[in-house]
């Protein structure tokens, strides 16, 4: 039902590509991040909110599609229909269904809750093709709730200096935005590149944190300010006199990595599947044959086929350096 | 315990001093006595001996996480620490972890259970491990692993520690860390007395911090006139003081270390020296009026047993240069001047071992520099310079002792193996291993871990995952292609190493995009070098 071709994962019966990295005749999109909905396919399907943020990339005048959750709809042999993911707003599941059985492919997702999407719909499948971005036993993440009141009482701490926080622009800005709006009503200061995408965000109904952009603030001690980690280091950085600086992503579980990048303080908070997670979808999906893509793939193949769950690798394998944007 | 985890965090999460002091002198102020002292035994760079072997940790961790030994190893590919990647491993849910008993205090935990452990048996071992993960943070984990295993580090320098807890005491930091010198052992009571007011200093062994001298990165002209500096050969020893008191004597190294075992042969430098007294000099293995290489001496500490034959072949000298106490007298306040002309009489003609770090007597920079040139020929790293007037001071502060070394060996060699470092570069190949010719094949002569930028490493790292040829564990063979200019300091026969040749303190000068594997130099020129090196020494013994 879904193989590997050049252009990326491809389903034969409905003769469509599945997030293609190369040009295809018709793209079906998990998710608006840049290296899964790219520019320069003939015509795209994703969900109404995917689209809504893909606008923005792709031009009014690209082909989009759309179809909302549990729309079923035949497309070659096949059928196919989207399920929330729970990795951002608008992220979807891609359930096909023809005569290879049914199959399910992830794409991104996390099993915590996120006050921005709607949460990952687990669906009884005959093959689930899983993302393995943190497929590996030391990737564990504490409630989100926990880790927005760490960061609550970062800002709150750094009151003579501005809080930096450096996250993905998309998604993971507007997901720290949304689990703070349960904290506080202060209003945090964002990037030029956080806000559009904040106010697709809005508009779809999510309640996200009052944002004002950094413009004409003189002072910026005791402020909250999110920006893209592209900003780092840019001369826009120059206006922030005495400040901290922290990153927002899986990867920081690791002390490592927020050792080597020189940030203040590292908030482990992410929107893929960590290990129990990855794991507990598998169980439930009911799947007799696992395919595992993006990240750690290899080692989860093998600890399922050890464990005796039918596996194998299909797609990209090697890790991003930072998966929380993709 | 919890409390120094939260102080680990918070001196892990700022690049500050000034914030690192303040959230260590927070700790002595709020920990109790017998935590704080034990706090400060690692805040100070002091170490546990290792309880338990990293692999068996490893076990355990697996055991408990229900995961595979290859998977552990591939999790450990992308941390880079064993103990962070146990602790990361058997990290349970947080809400899990509230419902759990307190974590022991820091003392009762080393003292009421991991020291026990040492004559334990390999389960009685793991049944503690094991139930001790069962009060623990995920931070405290990674510390309680880094505690077994020996390894406990935290990242602020000795200095910054003292001056928190001088701060905290009220205390000047001299006397603080004159207080922390040698065989100092962690305890309520002992915590207590390095804070006491008042400086009546009771431990008749404790040597006196080392003045660090700072290398001299400018032109010695940079330094004014010439009169107001002591010159010397920079002696290629080892550092220590001998501290003469009560009847006993006793040779300290820089790193503190009670060595005084160690050179039996110097015993008669001891003997003949006065009550009271405390020197500062370098030993060395001394013959025929000469010294000699640093490898004979480093051959000697090598060994377990000091045999006579290794006695013969290292004898061991001490030369005096400086003195800090005479006639049960602190002198370091005194200027260089007034303790040049105490030491002189003290050491003179009291033992065949005991020598007295000359004064290099030409009149200008100009003239210095010229000897200079002759140091390596005569087995000596370059020159001290030491003004005249200055006090002895504690650490490393610029301005008064200057080290003026000779440029260092220099060497092209080719990168073949890397493997990741360890810490901030856990996840950076880091650690490399580099290579020269002989007879058509690249053997391994040196590994370097420092000289490159930020950059550089970022850049190195992605071509090495790239371009590896082969794996063994974590060690990656990469296609001999980058050659890297090294320094290093020393170079030596050896039988230790596969190439017979060991150098010392390698480190990475340049990476010479310019230069060709085949440009790389060869087994043949290092031994030549080694050969010029050693006919100095030889011609003058």
């Amino acid at each position: 039902m879904i193989v590997d071709s050049p252009q990326g994962l491809f389903c034969p019966g409905g003769a469509f590509h599945l997030d293609p990295f190369g040009p295809a005749q018709r793209a079906v999109i998990t998710h608006a991040h840049g290296d899964h909905a790219r520019a320069g396919n003939a015509s795209y399907l994703c969900t109404p909110h995917t689209a809504a943020l893909l606008r923005r990339r792709l031009g009014e005048a690209a082909i989009v599609e759309t179809m909302e959750y549990g729309e079923r709809r035949r497309i070659g042999d096949v059928v196919v229909s989207f399920h929330p993911a729970g990795h951002m707003l608008g992220s979807a599941q891609v359930r096909t269904e023809g005569a290879d059985g049914v199959w399910v492919l992830s794409g991104d997702y996390k099993r915590e809750a996120d006050p921005t999407c709607a949460p990952f719909e687990p669906l009884k499948c005959d093959v689930f093709v899983t993302e393995a971005s943190y497929a590996l036993p030391i990737f564990r993440w504490d409630p989100p709730t926990d880790v927005a009141r760490e960061i609550a009482a970062w800002w709150l701490s750094n009151s003579r200096k501005a809080s930096l926080l450096f996250c993905y622009a998309l998604g993971k800005a507007q997901r720290l935005l949304g689990e703070l709006a349960a904290l506080t009503d202060r209003p945090a200061f964002v990037h030029g590149a956080v806000e559009p995408f904040a106010a697709v965000y809005r508009a779809a109904g999510v309640r996200l944190l009052p944002t004002r952009l950094i413009e004409d603030q003189r002072s910026f001690a005791g402020e909250l300010i999110l920006a893209p980690i592209t900003a780092r280091g840019t001369p826009w950085m120059k206006r922030f006199r005495a400040f901290e600086s922290a990153f927002a992503s899986g990867l920081l579980r690791i002390r490592g990595t927020r050792r080597r990048r020189g940030f203040d303080r590292g908030f482990v908070i992410s929107d893929h599947a960590d290990w129990p997670g990855v794991l507990r979808t598998i169980r439930e999906t009911g799947a007799q044959r696992v395919l595992a893509t993006h990240g750690h793939r290899d080692a989860l193949v093998r600890w399922l086929r050890e464990a005796g769950v039918e596996a194998a690798p299909i797609g990209v394998a090697a890790p991003p350096l930072d998966p929380e944007g993709t | 315990m919890r409390r120094f985890a939260q102080l680990y965090d918070a001196l892990d999460a700022t690049t500050s001093t000034n914030a690192k002091v303040a959230a260590m002198q927070a700790y002595f102020a709020d920990a109790p006595p017998a935590d704080s002292a034990w706090g400060l035994f690692f805040l100070t760079g002091r170490r546990l001996k290792r309880l338990i072997a990293p692999r068996l940790l490893a076990v355990w961790g697996c055991e408990r996480a229900q995961v595979p030994g290859w998977m552990a190893e591939e999790c450990f590919s992308l941390v880079g620490d064993l103990a962070e990647t146990v602790a990361l491993m058997i990290d349970t849910a947080r809400a899990e972890r509230r419902a759990r008993a307190e974590p022991p205090s820091l003392s009762s935990l080393i003292e009421g259970t991991l020291l026990p452990l040492r004559d334990a048996s390999e389960d009685e071992k793991r049944g503690a491990v094991m139930a001790l993960w069962d009060s623990l943070e995920r931070r405290e984990m990674y510390l309680l692993a880094k505690l077994l295993t020996g390894e406990m580090r935290v990242g602020v320098s000795e200095t910054l520690a003292i001056r928190a807890l001088a701060q905290h005491a009220g205390l000047p930091p001299a006397t603080v860390a004159h207080r922390l010198m040698g065989a100092w052992e962690p305890s309520a009571e002992s915590f207590a007395a390095l804070i006491r007011a008042g400086a009546s200093d009771a431990d008749v062994s404790r040597p006196y911090p080392f003045f660090l001298a700072s290398p001299l990165e400018e032109e010695p002209e940079s330094l004014g006139d010439r009169v107001s500096w002591l010159a010397e050969w920079k002696w290629d020893g080892i550092r220590a003081q001998i501290v003469r008191r009560s009847g006993g004597a006793y040779l300290w190294s820089r790193g503190e270390e009670l060595i005084t075992d160690r050179f039996p042969d110097l015993s008669g430098v001891w003997a003949a020296l006065p009550e009271g007294t405390v020197l500062d000099g370098e030993v060395l293995a001394f013959e025929g009026g000469a010294p000699m290489p640093f490898s004979v001496l480093q051959r000697r500490i090598g060994r377990q047993k000091l045999t006579e034959r290794i006695l013969a072949e290292a004898p061991a000298a001490f030369m005096a240069y400086d003195v800090l106490e005479h006639e049960g007298r602190d002198l370091r306040e005194l200027s260089l001047r007034e303790r040049r002309a105490i030491l002189q009489p003290l050491v003179a003609e009291r033992s065949q071992r005991l020598g007295l770090s000359a004064s290099i007597d030409a009149p200008s920079w100009e003239e210095l520099r010229a000897l200079r040139r002759g140091s390596r020929e005569r087995g000596v790293e370059g020159l001290m310079l030491k003004r005249w007037d200055s006090p002895y001071r504690v650490g490393r502060p610029r301005g008064d002792w200057w080290k003026w070394k000779i440029d260092p060996y220099s060497i092209d060699a080719v990168l073949v193996y890397a493997q990741p470092g360890h810490g901030r570069r856990a996840t950076l190949m880091t650690d490399l291993t580099f290579a020269v010719w002989s007879e058509g094949e690249l053997v391994p002569v040196a590994k370097a871990y420092s000289g490159l930028t930020d950059e550089e490493i970022d850049e190195l790292d992605r071509w090495i995952r790239q371009n590896t040829l082969e794996r063994f564990g974590p060690v990656r063979a990469v296609k001999p292609v980058h050659v890297f200019e090294l320094h290093f300091e020393a170079i030596a026969e050896s039988t230790r190493h596969k190439s017979g040749i060991a150098v010392r303190f390698p480190r990475i000068a340049r990476w010479r995009t310019d230069k060709k594997p085949e440009e790389a130099d060869t087994i043949e020129s290092l031994k030549a070098l080694i050969r010029s090196s050693a006919r100095g020494a030889r011609d003058r013994g």
